[in-house]
């Protein structure tokens, strides 16, 4: 609320505007509505964690930034800009990188060429320059401070699940990103596993990124989080900074929709809170 | 160096053996101790690499010297022969690589190649078209890239099985074979065996002989060359900090090179004639048109990008999608460049036949080639393959089919035993999967 009035009194102010806006943004896959005029703001140096059950919209939404899916209606606006996210490719063009719950990364390569798949560097005569890869590769690793790994050539099949995990971030941020998406990152890891990823999101923090995770895990969004972002149903029912809920009213939103559809409890929790 | 070595041992800590088993012995090690025990302890989980092959080679090659008349394994001639006979499903090994690498088949291999060796052998005959032995080649070659690549459209952009797709496929190259033999005024039956030069130079791909002089001198050409690009490569990568093997495995691997080169040249080279009169030396042809084919195959492979996406596209098809990976593009490309592949070995095919005609079974063949390349230690399952592989495993099948023939045993054996050898292969290869994956399930 107060970004956009400063914004609308100094409209130089370019710092404050957000990196990612999604402005009531539609979406239908046939008869069935999956997003309903979901407004969203990422902000740079921000980690905004996106909340909500299982069907509430969460990886359409996602699926829609990172131009796998496009929105049927609304606007995404990249750094002021409206912008039309068609693929993949045009979504880290713009600088966004989802890093999939999957991880996306190929067994059989090791961690150099999973960095670079897609993006090989060559050499004259076409051929890959080995070299300059696994430098920069083992640069990128070590200002992540990922250093558990043995040898950054191994294949990816040998790592642990974190080592894994933070292989899909790192190739996701070796790309100058300004925005990391990263589904579910710590599902199915220890408690170990975690807390090196949850490391590793606030480190991406800290270099100025702007950051949205998409978790269930409440714990996780506490401890990470700087805004949360709740959907249910589709609908966007909050986006506020992490400080203004607990973990009562986060429930509360995903599992009711707050006050959109609980006329009492809805409103009352959130002015208790 | 020795700073290298001592950092190495100093670092490195005892790891568990399941984690020790995944990592490549060649970057886990600083030294050559290490490198073995890795080796050993990866063996040992099931990983084993080429060692079953070359361990299978050592015994077939002993077995049938032990067993066969007057010990005719070893001799000189027998082996030449044996290289000669290994060629083809070699070259054609080489071929099912490609599309195994993406977890596919193509059953059309044998058919396919066939038809391209038809075309070729055509094309030169003397008294019909009469074409240069290069033209009728590319024509040849080029009629399997683009049956191959028809096939990989189908399979890539309709989603259909690569398995139905090149057994309808199969079914369309036996046919059409069979109606570019009866082209022209051969009566199905084209030769290779005249004086037309066009036919002798084909003929010559199996059969001609480089003279030893030569043959040397390019061996020792190709060694230093290959053997000062390790170094070369090794040092610059050692000297940037970049993960490297043990510098004694490097030398050892140059000079394994260097060894196999002189001994085979040095096999080549000795008369294998039986007459007085004639002296029949020196290295044939079909060698170093089958180490050309492993060289650019190896390094489209493993040094181009379209060699790195084909691995991607095995290991994680999903993976590759989302990194920007074309896979129509990719597949049919494989599927283009396994036909074309298919022509080179059945065009070799064709010159160790001295022509082409319907006796040509490119059903028994195609199963030859995928059982070679599994047996050199490629992974029916996708992502796991090297062009090395076919050799390797083209050199068994060979040997088996060349150890039969000396012992007197007909083809019926030769199928039996070919079988047993393809079932402990892909044993190997469904083991070490399993004990990859139990090994990453403890992980998680």
């Amino acid at each position: 609320m107060s970004d956009a009035s400063l914004a609308a009194a100094t409209p130089a102010a370019a710092p404050v505007q957000p990196l990612l806006e999604v402005r009531d943004v539609d979406k239908h896959f046939g008869p069935v509505q999956a997003l309903y005029k979901v407004n969203l703001r990422l902000t740079p140096g921000h980690v905004t964690a996106l909340c909500g059950d299982n069907g509430a919209g969460k990886s359409v939404l996602t699926k829609c930034i990172a131009g796998i899916h496009q929105p049927d209606g609304g606007a995404i606006v990249w750094q002021g800009n409206t912008v039309h996210i068609r693929s993949p490719r045009d979504a880290s063009r713009l600088g966004i990188e989802t890093v999939y719950q999957d991880l996306a990364l190929a067994d059989n390569l090791d961690i150099v060429q999973n960095m670079f798949l897609g993006r090989e560097r060559l050499r004259m005569g076409g051929l890959l320059d080995e070299d300059s890869m696994e430098r920069a590769a083992a640069e990128t690793l070590a200002g992540l401070r990922v250093t558990t790994v043995r040898s950054i050539r191994q294949p990816v099949a040998s790592l642990s699940g974190g080592q894994r995990q933070s292989v899909a971030v790192a190739k996701a941020v070796m790309w100058n990103s300004k925005l990391v998406i990263m589904d579910e990152p710590t599902a199915a890891l220890g408690v170990v596993q975690t807390r090196m990823v949850l490391d590793l999101v606030r480190r991406l923090r800290d270099r100025g990124l702007a950051v949205m995770v998409i978790s269930h895990n409440l714990n996780d969004v506490f401890e990470v989080a700087d805004d949360i972002a709740i959907l249910y149903l589709g609908r966007m029912v909050a986006q506020d900074s992490a400080s203004k809920f607990d973990r009562q009213s986060v429930v509360q939103y995903m599992t009711t929709g707050g006050q959109l559809r609980v006329t009492d409890g809805g409103p009352a929790s959130k002015t208790a809170n | 160096m020795a700073d290298v070595k001592d950092a190495g041992l100093v670092e490195v800590q005892p790891e568990p053996a399941a984690v020790a088993a995944e990592v490549p012995p060649a970057i886990a090690a600083q030294t050559l101790g290490q490198y073995l025990r890795a080796w050993s302890v990866r063996i040992r989980s099931g990983d084993s690499g080429v060692l079953p092959v070359v361990l299978g080679l050592v015994i077939i090659s002993v077995v049938f010297e032990l067993i066969s008349p007057r010990n005719a394994f070893f001799l000189p001639e027998n082996l030449v022969n044996l290289f000669q006979q290994s060629a083809v499903f070699m070259v054609l090994a080489m071929a099912e690589i490609f599309v195994l690498l993406l977890g596919e088949i193509d059953l059309s291999l044998g058919y396919v190649g066939a038809c391209g060796a038809v075309v070729t052998v055509q094309l030169v005959q003397g008294v019909t078209t009469n074409w240069p032995w290069w033209g009728a080649i590319i024509v040849g070659l080029l009629f399997c890239a683009v049956f191959g690549a028809l096939q990989g459209t189908i399979i890539s952009r309709l989603h259909v099985p690569s398995f139905v797709v090149t057994l309808a496929g199969f079914l369309i190259a036996n046919g059409l074979m069979l109606i570019l033999l009866l082209l022209g005024p051969f009566s199905g039956y084209i030769t290779l065996v005249s004086s037309q030069p066009n036919a002798n130079v084909l003929r010559n791909l199996m059969f001609g002989n480089i003279d030893p002089t030569i043959s040397w001198i390019v061996l020792a050409i190709v060694v230093a060359l290959l053997g000062g690009w390790f170094l070369y490569r090794d040092l610059n990568r050692r000297r940037s900090g970049l993960v490297v093997p043990p510098f004694s495995l490097v030398v050892i691997r140059i000079l394994l090179m260097a060894g196999v080169g002189v001994a085979v040249v040095a096999i080549c080279d000795v008369d294998r004639s039986h007459s007085l009169l004639i002296h029949v030396v020196g290295v044939p042809a079909v060698i170093p048109i089958v180490l050309g084919v492993l060289v650019v195959w190896t390094v489209l492979l493993q040094r181009t990008r379209f060699g790195r996406y084909v691995y991607a596209v095995g290991g994680n098809a999903e993976a590759a999608r989302r990194a920007g990976v074309s896979l129509p593009r990719i597949r049919t490309l494989c599927f283009m460049l396994c036909s074309m592949t298919g022509g080179i070995g059945m065009i070799l095919y064709a010159s160790y036949l001295g022509g082409m005609s319907n006796n040509v079974n490119g059903g028994q063949l195609v199963l030859f080639a995928v059982a070679a390349a599994v047996i050199g230690g490629t992974s029916l399952f996708g992502g796991r393959g090297k062009a090395m592989h076919g050799v390797l495993g083209g050199l068994v099948i060979g040997g088996i089919y060349n150890g039969m023939g000396l012992i007197g045993l007909q083809v019926q054996a030769e199928f039996i035993v070919t079988g047993f050898v393809l079932i402990a292969a892909v044993s190997i290869d469904a083991l070490s999967r399993r004990a990859a994956s139990a090994g990453s399930a403890a992980r998680v």
